[in-house]
């Protein structure tokens, strides 16, 4: 309920922003480092294929340069440069044809030629497979001789494409290298923006944490724009909520003074009468009046501080009391009562101060009512014992103990007595709401403590305890 | 004792002042907070009997006034407020104590006696019979050779005997000194007590006597 039981959330998380922020942005960035990854192995192959083809053609063009018409024949004086130029390029092996006027001239019979049109005497590059690995082959067409009809001649030169192989796996390896260092980055800052996003959030939270539990002012927080709303709607409820609890305590007291000055004219008249009266049976059915009086006064009275304690449990201020000083002031305060019965209070304290954290009034109800109890059950001339000591067996622990020479529970199961308006079964002849013990309990849980009950031994009296964690 | 009773519900200030009369009490009433200012200026009184809601002010701003003017005349708060939201404040203000309504008068007679008490008691309220002194304020039996302090009920059963000497009182009449309405008691109840005071008066020209079939009187030497 108070401050302490916050730490448990009533509400089921569904979903987190944050992880919904973080997933998309990572989506984000692995569409992002897989495009980047194939955009890269694309534009890298295909800048290494110029090349190649740069290098294959100039090849060519060296070998074309060297073709020679000599006596109706063309000749060739094939250079050693133009087949060097492209035996630098890894292992790669290296295939030419030249071919004129239909019959091959020199180099390989096999390799397959394009067929470039003479219209369009520009090179003509094709990938085949030619014995056993891929090539990349590049034909160029180039008249020989003179006068009206030179010879049409097609050099062809093709060349294995390990080392485009081996270049573009290369490529391929910094691409994806890059592309997954791209998405570790992104990862991270991923992280930090979905948690910066929401920081305002955590802000907010902490801010109305750490607050006391009876504080109700409006959130002051600077809010993002997109929460302004949201704060808007926690401060109009905290406002409704302020004053539904105002309106509730002013009733209270509003009811309890409605109730009891009533009953206390009704109640000091008839104490009069009393006194004047000399019939027995007057007297005896004037009694009754005055028990039925007390009766509703103290039920109305236990009911009242029961809505109060309620209203109040659930924002125990947790100031620092001196339960020791408290319990001394609190029996001092019931003596006078107690002594109308000879019922002696005496008080067993440590010598050293006992603090605790609470909430001044409600213990000091609680114990009220404990020692109401006590006095109510007791005979005349008995003791109560009230005894404020440490827990045994469980430290940062106290029990505050009021121990009665009265009639006891008479066996009766104890867990019930706490419960709202349950009262003891030997009880017929005393006046009662049993509330008594459920405000106690109340106050004793709301402090994080428990209600202990227990009979001295049976027939020899109750023993209440309020068992309260100490600071 | 007399007492001022600040209390604007006029039907239950006359019954409880008519109450307190019984017992021998003077008590003077004032039914705002201006009147009883005059009441305070114009008499000396032992005890004001104070409500906290009153028509022309709070109570408690009355009591913290009168401690700040130094007055110490002790006052008992009667409030109808509920107990866990008044109760402390009260004492913070000042009051000797507070009972909450309705009351037993027994229980503010009790009250008034332990403030009385606190507050150091008052040559008033000691009663003188046969050579014996009863302290009613501080509950002491003087017989003039021993100091006996009393138990509660012993008290207020000689106090009744004490304040009409001679006069029979029948054992309903004591009873209803002693006993709360709530209690069951057999009128052999009171024989109990009877017989502890005259054990206290032992010794002393003071006894205790039974009227057959009447009750008991207190009664001096022979």
């Amino acid at each position: 309920m108070s401050g302490r039981r916050n730490e448990t959330s009533a509400t089921t998380a569904r979903g987190s922003i944050r992880r919904q922020l973080f997933v998309q942005l990572l989506a984000v960035a692995a569409i992002l480092s897989l495009a980047f990854f194939l955009i890269v192995r694309e534009v890298a192959g295909r800048v290494a294929e110029a090349t190649q083809d740069d290098i294959l053609a100039a090849s060519a063009t060296s070998i074309a340069d060297s073709l020679r018409f000599e006596g109706g024949e063309v000749t060739l004086d094939l250079p050693y440069s133009a087949l060097s130029m492209l035996g630098t390029i890894n292992e790669d092996r290296v295939f030419y044809r030249i071919v004129a006027d239909g019959r091959t001239l020199t180099g390989y019979d096999d390799l397959p030629q394009a067929r470039p049109s003479a219209t369009a005497p520009r090179p003509q590059f094709a990938t085949f497979d030619y014995r056993g690995d891929r090539v990349r082959a590049v034909t160029l067409l180039r008249p020989v001789g003179s006068g009206s009809t030179p010879v049409q001649v097609a050099v062809s030169v093709a060349q294995t494409r390990l080392g485009m192989a081996a270049i573009s796996a290369r490529i391929t390896s910094i691409a994806t290298a890059i592309g997954v260092g791209f998405f570790v980055v992104a990862t991270a800052l991923s992280l930090l923006a979905a948690r910066s996003a929401l920081s305002p959030l955590a802000r907010m939270t902490l801010s109305v944490t750490r607050r006391g539990p009876a504080d109700l002012r409006p959130l002051r927080t600077a809010a993002p724009r997109e929460l302004v709303p949201f704060v808007d709607a926690l401060n109009g409820f905290m406002a409704r909520l302020r004053t539904a609890l105002g309106q509730s305590e002013d009733f209270i007291t509003e009811a309890a003074h409605r109730v009891r000055t009533p009953l206390a004219t009704l109640r000091a008249q008839a104490e009069v009468t009393y006194r004047k009266l000399e019939r027995p049976e007057h007297r005896q059915a004037l009694r009754e009046m005055i028990r039925a009086i007390d009766e509703s006064a103290r039920s109305a009275g236990q009911m009242l501080d029961h809505a109060m304690v309620t209203l109040r449990t659930d924002s125990v201020a947790h100031e620092t009391v001196r339960l020791d000083e408290l319990v001394r002031e609190t029996c001092d305060r019931f003596a006078p009562t107690a002594g109308l019965k000879d019922i002696e209070i005496v008080t067993e304290l440590p010598p050293a101060p006992v603090v605790l954290a609470g909430d001044r009034i409600l213990l000091q109800n609680a114990l009220h009512n404990v020692l109401d109890n006590a006095v109510k059950y007791s005979p005349a001339d008995s003791t109560i014992t009230v005894r404020l000591s440490a827990e045994p067996g469980a430290p940062r622990r106290v029990r505050l103990s009021v121990a009665d020479q009265g009639r006891g529970f008479d066996g009766r199961d104890l867990k019930q007595l706490t419960r709202r308006f349950s009262r003891g079964s030997n009880v017929g002849d005393i006046v009662g709401s049993g509330l008594g013990l459920t405000i106690a309990d109340e106050v004793a849980r709301a402090h994080g403590g428990h209600l202990d009950i227990s009979e001295n031994s049976p027939g020899a009296g109750a023993c209440i305890a309020l068992v309260l964690p100490s600071a | 004792m007399r007492f001022l009773l600040i209390e604007d519900n006029e039907r239950l200030a006359s019954a409880i002042a008519e109450r307190l009369r019984l017992d021998g009490h003077a008590v003077d009433h004032a039914t705002t907070l201006s009147a009883a200012r005059e009441c305070l200026d114009a008499a000396a009184f032992d005890l004001i009997l104070l409500d906290i809601m009153l028509p022309d002010g709070d109570g408690r701003q009355f009591l913290a006034g009168q401690r700040r003017a130094r007055n110490a005349i002790p006052v008992i708060v009667i409030t109808a407020r509920s107990a866990v939201s008044d109760r402390v404040s009260l004492l913070d203000l000042g009051a000797d104590d507070y009972i909450t309504k309705p009351f037993e008068f027994s229980e503010l007679e009790a009250r008034c006696r332990a403030v009385l008490r606190r507050r150091g008691g008052s040559a008033a309220n000691q009663t003188s019979f046969a050579g014996v002194t009863l302290d009613a304020t501080r509950g002491s039996l003087n017989t003039g050779r021993r100091i006996e302090t009393l138990r509660n009920r012993e008290l207020r059963l000689l106090e009744v005997l004490f304040n009409a000497p001679g006069q029979v009182f029948s054992k309903a009449q004591l009873m209803d000194r002693l006993f709360s309405f709530s209690e069951d008691v057999s009128e052999n109840a009171i024989e109990v007590y009877i017989a502890r005071l005259r054990k206290r008066l032992g010794g002393t020209d003071a006894r205790i006597e039974t009227v057959r079939g009447l009750g008991y009187r207190l009664v001096g030497p022979r």
